[in-house]
C-alpha cells in the first residue's frame, strides 16, 4: 500500500491492466474527502491538529467475494479504487501476479527516485574543518 | 419601514468579465499552468496550502492562478473549498523523527548526529538578483553524494536524554485534541488549540510578533535547536479497513526552539521549548510560529505576561489572516444608511454647536 499511494493511477492502471484480472465491484463508491493531519507537540509529544489534506477512499468486492480498500492523498478517486483492487487482488491467488507485475516494478522506480534525491541531498552536507593559525 | 434598494447586477457581472480578462494578462503572452505554478512557485503554494489549513498542492496552484497571484485571496479560496468536502477522520499523529530528510541545520551543535545538512535554501545566497533568470534558464544538475544511513534523532531527543531541556507534554492517545474548526475559540486556550491555530495563522503577523519577542517585547531570544524540512509518511485508521493505512507522504517544516531556563526548588533548571510545524517547505512560518508558542507559554511558565506576543486572546484573535482580511475589507460593502445616520447626527450636532455659539453673546450682553 505504500508503495500504490506513491504511484499515479496511470502507472497503476497500465501495470494492472496487461494482467487482465476481474475488475470487481464497488462496495463504496470512490469519494474525496478530508482527514485532519495531527502533529506532536514538540515532535514527540501530546497530539495537535496542524491543519487538513485531501484524501480519495473505495472499498471494491471480486468476484470471489474479496474485499479491498483503496486510501490515498489528493482527488484521484480512480487511483483510490485501483489501489483497492490491488488490495482485494492480494487476498487472492493472484498475489504473487501483483506483487511481481505491479508492486515490485512500482518500488523498484520509486526507490531510485528516493535514492536520486537523497544523493542529492547529501551532497549539501557541511564538512566541517578546522584553521590552525598562529603557532 | 426598510427600503431594499437593488441594482447593480449588470455591473457585477461586467466586472468579473473584465476580471477573468485582467487574470489571462496580454493573450499573446502564453498562459500559465497549475503545473508550473506548482514546479516553480512552490513556495507560494507551500504558503497557501499553510494558511488555506489544506494539503493539496494543485488546489493551491488553482488558487494562486485564479488569484492572480493574490495569496491571501487564495488561502480565502482553499479555506471555503475545504467546507464543501466531508471529513473521513484524523490521521495517526506524524512522526517526524522518521523524516526523509531533505534540510536539516541546527544552531545549537556543530557536530549533530547525521550532519548538518543545507538543502535547498536561500541561506548563504547574497540576494543579488541574477539576470540569467531573465531568460529561460537550465541550470545543471545537482551535485550528489554517497547518502549516510546515520540516523538523524531531534535535537531536542539528545539534550533530553541528559534532562537539560524541558519534556513534551506528555502523549495521551486517548484525550481529545482541540479543533477549533468545529469549536469556536475560548480563553484560556490550551497548547493543542493554539499550535493548530498558530499553523493557519498569517506569516506576516506572527513574523512580527516573533521579531517583537525577541526585540524585548517578551523577553525571547532563542536558540534554533534543529531545523528539518522533508518528507513524512501520513497513517489513517481505516474504520471500515479496520487497520491504519498509509495515505502517502506530505512535506513538512518543523522547528524546534531552545530558551532560557525554567526551574523550581524541586526541579533543576532547564531550557525550555517552542515548536514550530507547517506544510512544505515553510521556514520562516515554523521559525516565527515556535518564537510564538514559546512567547504564549508565558503564563504556563510563570513568567510575566505583558507583550502583545505573550497574550493569547490578541495573538490567537488576530491571527487569521481570512478572518482579518473579512474585517478589514467589508469596509468596502456599502454602507450608505449607517453613513446617513452617522451623517444626520453629525448635522444634529453642528446645529447644537452653532445654536450655542450664537446665544453666548447675547448672553454675555444680557449680563
Amino acid at each position: 500500500m505504500a508503495v500504490l499511494v506513491r504511484a499515479s493511477a496511470a502507472e497503476i492502471e497500465d501495470l494492472l491492466g496487461a494482467l487482465a484480472l476481474p475488475a470487481g465491484e464497488d462496495l463504496r463508491q470512490p469519494e474525496n474527502g478530508l482527514v485532519m493531519v495531527r502533529g506532536r507537540i514538540g515532535g514527540d509529544g501530546a497530539a495537535f491538529n496542524l491543519g487538513e489534506a485531501t484524501v480519495s477512499r473505495a472499498a471494491v468486492r471480486l468476484p470471489g467475494g474479496e474485499v479491498g480498500f483503496g486510501y490515498t492523498l489528493g482527488r484521484d478517486r480512480a487511483k483510490a479504487r485501483l489501489i483497492a483492487r490491488c488490495d482485494a487482488l492480494l487476498q487472492t491467488d493472484q498475489a504473487d501476479a501483483i506483487e511481481t507485475k505491479v508492486l515490485a516494478p512500482l518500488r523498484v522506480r520509486i526507490a531510485a527516485e528516493q535514492a536520486c534525491r537523497a544523493e542529492q541531498t547529501a551532497a549539501t552536507k557541511v564538512d566541517f574543518y578546522t584553521l590552525v593559525r598562529g603557532e | 419601514m426598510y427600503v431594499a434598494v437593488k441594482g447593480g447586477e449588470r455591473a457585477i457581472d461586467n466586472a468579473h468579465r473584465l476580471l477573468a480578462h485582467a487574470r489571462r494578462g496580454e493573450r499573446a503572452v502564453p498562459e500559465i499552468s497549475l503545473e508550473q505554478i506548482s514546479e516553480q512557485l512552490s513556495l507560494g503554494v507551500d504558503r497557501v496550502m499553510v494558511e488555506g489549513s489544506l494539503y493539496d498542492r494543485e488546489l493551491a496552484a488553482l488558487a494562486i492562478k485564479q488569484a492572480r497571484g493574490d495569496l491571501i485571496e487564495a488561502i480565502f479560496l482553499l479555506r471555503a473549498f475545504r467546507a464543501t468536502l466531508p471529513r473521513f477522520g484524523a490521521t495517526l499523529p506524524l512522526d517526524t523523527g522518521a523524516m526523509a530528510v531533505r534540510r536539516r541545520i541546527s544552531s545549537t551543535f556543530k557536530d549533530i548526529p547525521g550532519g548538518q545538512i543545507l538543502g535547498p535554501t536561500f541561506d548563504y545566497t547574497h540576494r543579488l538578483l541574477d539576470p540569467a533568470l531573465a531568460e529561460n534558464s537550465d541550470p545543471e544538475l545537482p551535485a550528489t553524494a554517497a547518502p549516510s544511513d546515520a540516523p538523524m534523532p531531534r535535537v531536542t531527543d539528545i539534550l533530553g536524554r541528559d534532562g537539560l531541556i524541558e519534556g513534551s507534554p506528555a502523549a495521551d492517545d486517548d484525550a481529545i485534541v482541540g479543533d477549533l474548526t468545529r469549536d469556536p475559540l475560548s480563553f484560556p486556550a490550551d497548547r493543542d488549540l493554539r499550535l493548530q491555530n498558530l499553523a493557519r495563522g498569517d506569516e506576516g503577523f506572527l513574523l512580527s510578533l516573533a521579531y517583537s519577542s525577541q526585540r524585548g517585547y517578551g523577553r525571547n531570544h532563542p536558540f534554533a535547536g534543529e531545523i528539518r524540512f522533508g518528507e513524512v509518511e501520513l497513517e489513517f485508521f481505516a474504520e471500515d479497513a479496520g487497520f491504519a493505512v498509509p495515505l502517502g507522504p506530505i512535506a513538512l517544516t518543523e522547528t524546534q526552539m531552545v530558551n532560557q531556563f525554567k526551574g523550581s526548588a524541586t526541579e533543576a533548571p532547564c531550557f525550555t521549548r517552542g515548536y514550530g510545524l507547517a506544510f512544505g517547505q515553510s521556514e520562516r512560518k515554523a521559525m516565527a510560529m515556535a518564537l510564538v508558542d514559546r512567547a504564549l507559554r508565558a503564563r504556563e511558565l510563570g513568567e510575566e505576561a505583558e507583550a502583545p506576543a505573550q497574550d493569547e486572546e490578541f495573538v490567537m484573535s488576530h491571527s487569521d489572516n481570512v478572518q482579518a482580511t473579512g474585517f478589514v475589507e467589508h469596509l468596502k460593502l456599502p454602507h450608505y444608511v449607517d453613513f446617513q445616520s452617522e451623517l444626520g447626527l453629525l448635522r444634529r450636532l453642528r446645529q447644537d454647536f452653532e445654536d450655542k455659539a450664537a446665544d453666548a453673546p447675547l448672553k454675555e450682553a444680557a449680563e
